[in-house]
């Protein structure tokens, strides 16, 4: 039955901090999470999304150096979610302050965090930096769409075998295939020797291993948030320093 | 946790709970309107009372009914004040307390403090429904000061009783039907409504051991023409102990409710370990329940 700013400064006044402090920093979380205009509106009639935002200001009311968070952005709309990621991001950053999330999304931790440990029925797996966890992948995937399979499917493959950058992956006539460890790179190479080789491309993608393949290859078991029980995915997205689990 | 964090916390929790108050206006106007009902609708029905020769308790059923009534409001209305911390289970917001740094002392004590609050306003209700429906009393505003502290005190251990208990039921029906079944005795086996001069001799007998009673005898005590100040004094100093008593026993309630969070903790160093039973582990240790209906049953009789 309390407002929003109520609830701020009675989160305030509860962690021990001095009234007229609490109201300044009040007001600087309402703003910086956007719940100024309805700072006094009952927080029952807030959204869900406004209501999770007034949740992790609460949390943030007496600037804490660790901030935990468990699934944050659960049953929020893509939009809300989207809204509360660049609030964390940017939270991390102000307050130098570091951010330990669990999560069901893994999109999320890819983009939250600094540091990430898969935990699977209760034991972390493996724990590294998003980027890292998917360079341990086999690499990423180059494909180039051939013009003319017909006329340059052979010469097309000699090219291929030519990359040192590149192992090939095979073709099925119209497409080249190739792992690299760093695809960006290994591209330009390949697209390089097809046209001296006089090898038509109609398209060519390179795509990154997602944390969907690194989660598939650590529990062994493909991710879906409502069979995988007692997994879940944290990460720490760091102002400073970085959590280890 | 220092003194000076708990009296701030007591005051900005306080705080809270009567802005809630304040915006349901429903429950308000509840507040304000039953004490009418109930003297109003006992007045009538009992009316005839004063005739039975025996009757010691003036000439005036309107008078005699007042006082009893005011703390049957003090008993009613605080027995269901645990059923606030029961939808804050519910609403997940007595986790986030619990998981602050907030003085669980102060968490009792600010309900308990609310619920007094109430109880001031419903029993300048019923003193004022009273004198409109023409009672006089004897004791003038000295005695009204007494009576409301009575009535406080009564709060202060039902509030603080239904605190506890809802820490521990954590169910809204388990909370009603202990409150019912523990206030409904209480408020008959007593003088409120009727002389226990009139009744059989073991009700006055089990009468002097009833909280209930003894905060009826202390308010109706000093609202008479010559009271006697050291039955008065008497009655209300037991019934503040009890209070402090009973203030004490809820905030011990929150150990058993946190440790009732972590069960199976028990192998690990510093783990929690059955609060009644020393050295116990958690899962060895007798229902909660059971405990404390003992502890409490112990108090109340003392």
């Amino acid at each position: 039955m309390d407002t929003g700013r109520e609830n701020l400064l009675l989160a305030g006044r509860l962690q021990g901090m001095a009234s007229h402090e609490t109201s300044v920093r009040a007001a600087e979380l309402l703003d910086r999470f956007s719940l100024a205009d309805a700072a006094g509106r009952l927080v029952k009639t807030y959204s869900g999304g406004m209501a999770r935002k007034l949740d992790v200001a609460i949390g943030l009311m007496h600037r804490p150096q660790v901030l935990f968070l468990d699934e944050p952005t659960t049953g929020l709309d893509p939009e809300a979610r989207a809204d509360m990621w660049a609030e964390l991001e940017s939270m991390a950053r102000a307050e130098a302050m570091t951010v330990l999330l669990t999560t069901h999304y893994l999109e999320e931790a890819d983009r939250l965090a600094a540091r990430l440990a898969i935990v699977d029925r209760g034991r972390i797996v493996v724990e590294r930096t998003p980027g890292e966890l998917k360079d341990s992948l086999h690499g990423d995937a180059v494909t180039v769409e051939l013009a003319q399979p017909a006329r340059d499917g052979t010469r097309a493959r000699e090219v291929l075998a030519g990359v040192e950058l590149l192992r090939g992956d095979g073709t099925d006539g119209r497409h080249l295939r190739g792992r690299a460890d760093s695809g960006p790179a290994a591209l330009p190479v390949l697209l390089a020797r097809l046209d001296a080789a006089g090898v038509a491309v109609a398209s060519a993608t390179v795509s990154r291993p997602s944390l969907d393949d690194v989660y598939l290859r650590h529990t062994g078991r493909s991710y879906s948030p409502g069979s995988a029980a007692g997994a879940a995915v944290s990460g720490a997205a760091a102002g400073g320093a970085e959590v280890s689990a | 946790m220092s003194a000076l964090a708990a009296v701030t916390h007591t005051g900005v929790l306080t705080a809270r709970q009567l802005r809630a108050f304040r915006r349901m206006p429903v429950f308000l106007a509840m507040n304000v309107v039953q004490p009418r009902i109930c003297l109003l609708l006992f007045g009538q029905l009992f009316k005839s009372v004063v005739d039975i020769p025996g009757f010691g308790g003036g000439t005036d059923y309107l008078v005699f009914l007042t006082q009893g009534i005011v703390m049957m409001m003090a008993l009613f209305g605080s027995a269901w004040a645990g059923t606030s911390y029961i939808q804050e289970m519910d609403r997940g917001v007595m986790d986030r307390f619990l998981a602050s740094p907030t003085s669980r002392g102060a968490m009792i004590v600010a309900t308990v403090l609310y619920q007094a609050v109430l109880t001031v306003l419903q029993t300048l209700v019923v003193l004022g429904v009273a004198w409109l429906a023409g009672a006089r009393f004897d004791g003038g505003w000295r005695g009204i000061a007494v009576l409301l502290l009575a009535a406080v005190l009564l709060t202060f251990v039902f509030a603080a009783f239904s605190n506890g208990m809802a820490l521990l039921a954590k169910a809204q029906t388990a909370l009603i039907a202990i409150s019912q079944i523990i206030a409904f005795p209480l408020m008959f086996l007593s003088s409120a409504i009727m002389d226990t001069a009139l009744s059989p001799a073991w009700v006055g007998g089990v009468a002097r051991f009833n909280p209930f009673e003894w905060a009826v005898v202390a308010g109706r005590g000093a609202m008479q023409a010559a009271p006697d100040w050291g039955t008065v004094w008497g009655q209300l100093g037991i019934l503040a102990a009890l209070a402090v008593a009973m203030t004490w026993l809820a905030a011990r309630a929150f150990r058993i409710y946190q440790w009732a969070l972590q069960p199976g903790a028990c192998g690990l160093p510093g783990a929690p370990r059955c609060p009644a039973v020393r050295n116990r582990c958690p899962d060895r240790c007798p229902a909660a329940a059971d405990m404390w209906t003992g502890s409490v049953f112990a108090a109340v009789n003392m």
